[in-house]
């Protein structure tokens, strides 16, 4: 029996939240600003100046891919080394438009029954024995009715009445299979349930999605999206987002923090040092109320910036701040 | 606007760009949706829409300028430049000194106070009266930036540079010299790679204007990473290859895994599911389930590492020291005229330029001349590791097959081939040259199960994807020497 649901209108979302927030992880504390805000989505300026507002300093390139992304209703795929703040777009992104923020971790083994949904086999038992006598047509109804629906974060993403920010994050570890899930939420924004029918999305979720690159992503997926690449900052955003994010960082030190994270990058590391590794590396300044870095305070602190004790060699190597 | 962009998508193609249909309309639909006069809104939006994967950035990024190029006032044949009061082309390539020279200087003033307004104005005069640029004539931008750099005295601009950072006390969060020197140095080379990058662009928009938008991106086309012949590349190439192996490690490692996707829990186990309900007066609340038995496929990677193999043996250890990475029963062998495992160097936590050295400095893959034998490396093999080989095993060879007229025994290969699961060869050269010369491809290639042209990245993409239907449906037993190898 197949109907169709406007989960707009639909009870889905209310009567799923509550099971929602129990067996699924969801960053919902990001959420619901009070005050109604003009939305930052209007034009790339507005939305660079909103992401300002809430921490995240984004690159002219970002804030216009995420402009087109709500006006064409196109996922964003953003991909680049790690930790140069693919996921913290995503948060940045919700708590600046006041949405919910869906999030969805992949991980090697993930499938439907943790990303979309999944009947509560319990509760159906338990409703079967506890009226053994009723009739099965009114049964079969009521077991496969949405009170019996787990839902997952692409169903609760595509349920919700209200506007979220869908986050799927490290796409990357999903094996290529699994990623088929994921086509027809991305283009149709809707998922078919074969019990229940298709549940179209009320208001159309911005969704990110994220990767590392340790695997190439399926044609199929890339051709629905838009296609971000994040890159290391140059030295100057970089200094920025060091100054946004380590207040009371002096700027001399903002600066060589950044030259010196440039010159690592540079390097044959085996894991060069993150955006959020140099934010950690100028919070350690500033705890330690270094005023200059010096050769002793950079061989002393390097594992903030790196993470294998090679590459802390060489780098100590290369700045000779051995000699 | 419309004949424009298909234009545009004819030549990222031809520069090996895959842009779909559906991605050229998705363009279009953008294109509604932005501000056209802004020139990088429209740039993002482009490259958003058809480029999905940031190894055809760069050629986008090339095909955009050459396209979309800024339309400056100044056409190429007008002699003197309107804002700067300079002498014109003739004079400074009398010799004077002052032209070039005090060009030069006011270049490393912008770029040292990073005046980029002014900087453009004085890229723009340089181009002007040094490239010596002329009308009609076919050489590619690159020639005129060399031109232009060479009279602008490349050296010189990086001494004034460098003063004029140390003037500046560029690193007042620093204290150490050397760790200070450094990064001054990196510094005026970013700044510097600024201003080739600005000249480039300016010879470019020239050259545009002067011979038109097709012509000129075709001179600037270069083939895309993937398609690099790994025998010859160059190598900035190469790194740049390496970068995307990780990737393909990963995509390999999970094809070979042979994971059953569908069913991620094994079987229901019956029994213990009947016991858990017991708990629940016979309803079977908890479902148990087997737990799935995962297939761990032993490898065995042998590279030839000889002289002629050079370039490509060092992309296959690249290779091979990022499967390491993923398999804990991969077996690296390397061989020349002897062989040698090489998996104890592979230990994670190095890096693999340090990988490469030991090789050669530890292993012992040559023992008469270091000239490639097949038959000898082989046989070693076989004596050496060949009891280990089972039915689990999958062994790849990467190798050109040339045996320096050497003989050559069948038997250790024939003999891998009746224990292992499968054998594929690798092969970087042209399928052309096969069996050509010293070349034994078909007679060592009857023993294996596929053999593969890997001269490039696709090529090897290709290879790791039809494992994977190999794995699925296992090839019928095979190997009659006579019969000639399935070749792909």
């Amino acid at each position: 029996m197949v109907q169709e649901y406007r989960t707009g209108r639909s009870p889905l979302s209310i009567a799923i939240a509550s099971r929602y927030r129990r067996s699924c992880k969801l960053s919902g504390s990001l959420s619901q600003a009070q005050t109604p805000i003009p939305d930052p989505l209007e034009s790339p300026r507005l939305i660079a100046a909103a992401l300002a507002d809430h921490g995240y300093l984004a690159s002219e390139r970002i804030a216009q891919v995420i402009h087109l992304a709500d006006r064409l209703s196109k996922p964003v795929l953003a991909e680049g080394p790690a930790g140069v703040g693919k996921t913290e777009l995503a948060k940045a992104v919700a708590a600046a438009t006041g949405r919910k923020l869906v999030r969805l971790q992949c991980y090697e083994g993930l499938d439907e029954s943790k990303a979309l949904y999944e009947w509560n086999y319990r509760k159906q038992l338990l409703r079967i024995s506890a009226d053994p006598a009723s009739e099965w047509g009114q049964m079969e109804e009521d077991i496969f009715s949405e009170g019996f629906l787990l839902s997952r974060p692409l169903l609760e993403a595509i349920s919700s009445s209200d506007p979220v920010v869908l986050l799927v994050d490290e796409l990357d570890r999903v094996e290529m299979e699994t990623e088929a899930l994921l086509l027809e939420v991305l283009s149709e924004f809707q998922i078919t349930i074969p019990e229940l029918g298709t549940v179209r999305a009320g208001s159309h979720p911005l969704v990110i999605l994220t990767s590392n690159n340790t695997r190439e992503l399926s044609e199929a997926l890339r051709r629905r999206c838009l296609f971000l690449h994040i890159p290391y900052p140059n030295p100057d955003r970089e200094k920025a987002i060091l100054l946004a994010r380590c207040p009371g960082l002096p700027e001399a030190l903002a600066i060589s923090i950044a030259q010196v994270a440039r010159s690592l990058r540079g390097m044959a590391l085996k894991k060069p040092p993150s955006v959020s590794e140099t934010i950690d590396w100028g919070r350690t300044l500033l705890t330690l109320g270094v005023e200059r870095i010096d050769r002793d305070f950079f061989s002393d602190t390097a594992h903030v910036l790196l993470k294998y004790q090679t590459d802390i060699e060489l780098a100590c190597k290369e700045l000779a701040v051995g000699e | 606007m419309l004949s424009l962009l298909t234009d545009f998508v004819d030549e990222l193609r031809t520069a090996g760009v895959p842009v779909s249909m559906v991605e050229t309309i998705d363009a279009m639909d953008t294109l509604q949706v932005i501000d056209l006069a802004d020139r990088s809104a429209l740039k993002t939006a482009l490259s958003a829409t058809m480029v999905k994967s940031s190894r055809h950035l760069e050629a986008f990024d090339t095909a955009f300028e050459v396209f979309f190029a800024v339309g400056r006032p100044p056409p190429p044949d007008e002699n003197p430049s309107p804002s700067r009061n300079r002498p014109p082309e003739g004079s400074s390539e009398g010799g004077s000194a002052g032209g070039p020279g005090s060009l030069a200087e006011a270049l490393a003033a912008a770029l040292g106070s990073q005046d980029w307004g002014a900087l453009n104005r004085l890229v723009e005069q340089a181009v002007e009266e040094l490239a010596g640029m002329t009308s009609g004539r076919p050489v590619g931008g690159a020639y005129y930036l060399y031109r232009t750099l060479r009279r602008l005295d490349f050296d010189l601009l990086r001494e004034m540079l460098v003063e004029m950072l140390e003037q500046r006390g560029f690193h007042p969060g620093l204290t150490q010299n050397a760790m200070e020197n450094r990064l001054r140095s990196e510094e005026v080379d970013a700044l510097l790679e600024r201003l080739r990058q600005e000249l480039m662009a300016e010879i470019r928009r020239r050259l545009v204007a002067d011979r038109g938008r097709q012509a000129v991106a075709a001179t600037l086309r270069t083939p895309p990473l993937e398609e690099i012949d790994l025998m010859h590349a160059s190598e900035l190439q190469l790194r740049s290859i390496e970068e995307l192996i990780g990737p393909l490690t990963r995509k390999l490692a999970a094809r070979l895994a042979r994971r059953d996707l569908h069913r991620h829990r094994g079987r229901l186990d019956f029994r213990r599911t009947v016991r858990a309900s017991l708990g629940a007066g016979g309803v079977p609340l908890d479902l148990r389930f087997r737990s799935q038995r995962r297939f761990r496929p032993e490898i065995f990677l042998l590279c030839d590492v000889s002289g002629s193999m050079a370039t490509f043996a060092r992309f296959t250890l690249q290779f091979t020291y990022a499967m390491s990475a993923r398999f804990s029963s991969l077996r690296a062998f390397a061989f020349v005229d002897g062989v040698d495992e090489i998996t104890p160097l592979l230990s994670p936590g190095l890096r693999f330029g340090e990988v490469a050295q030991r090789i050669f400095a530890e292993a012992e893959v040559v023992e008469l001349d270091g000239h490639s034998d097949y038959g000898n490396a082989l046989s070693r093999f076989s004596d050496r590791y060949g009891r280990e080989l089972t039915a689990r095993s999958t062994v790849i060879v990467a190798g050109d097959a040339r045996n320096n007229y050497r003989d050559f025994d069948e038997s250790p290969l024939a003999e891998a081939a009746d224990t292992t699961e499968a054998i594929y060869w690798l092969n970087p050269e042209p399928r052309a040259y096969w069996n050509t010369g010293d070349s034994l491809m078909l007679r060592m290639g009857a023993y294996c199960t596929e053999v593969y042209e890997v001269r490039n990245l696709t090529q090897l993409e290709r290879f790791v994807e039809r494992l994977a239907d190999h794995r699925r449906k296992p090839p019928a037993r095979r190997i009659r020497p006579s019969v000639a190898p399935s070749v792909r």
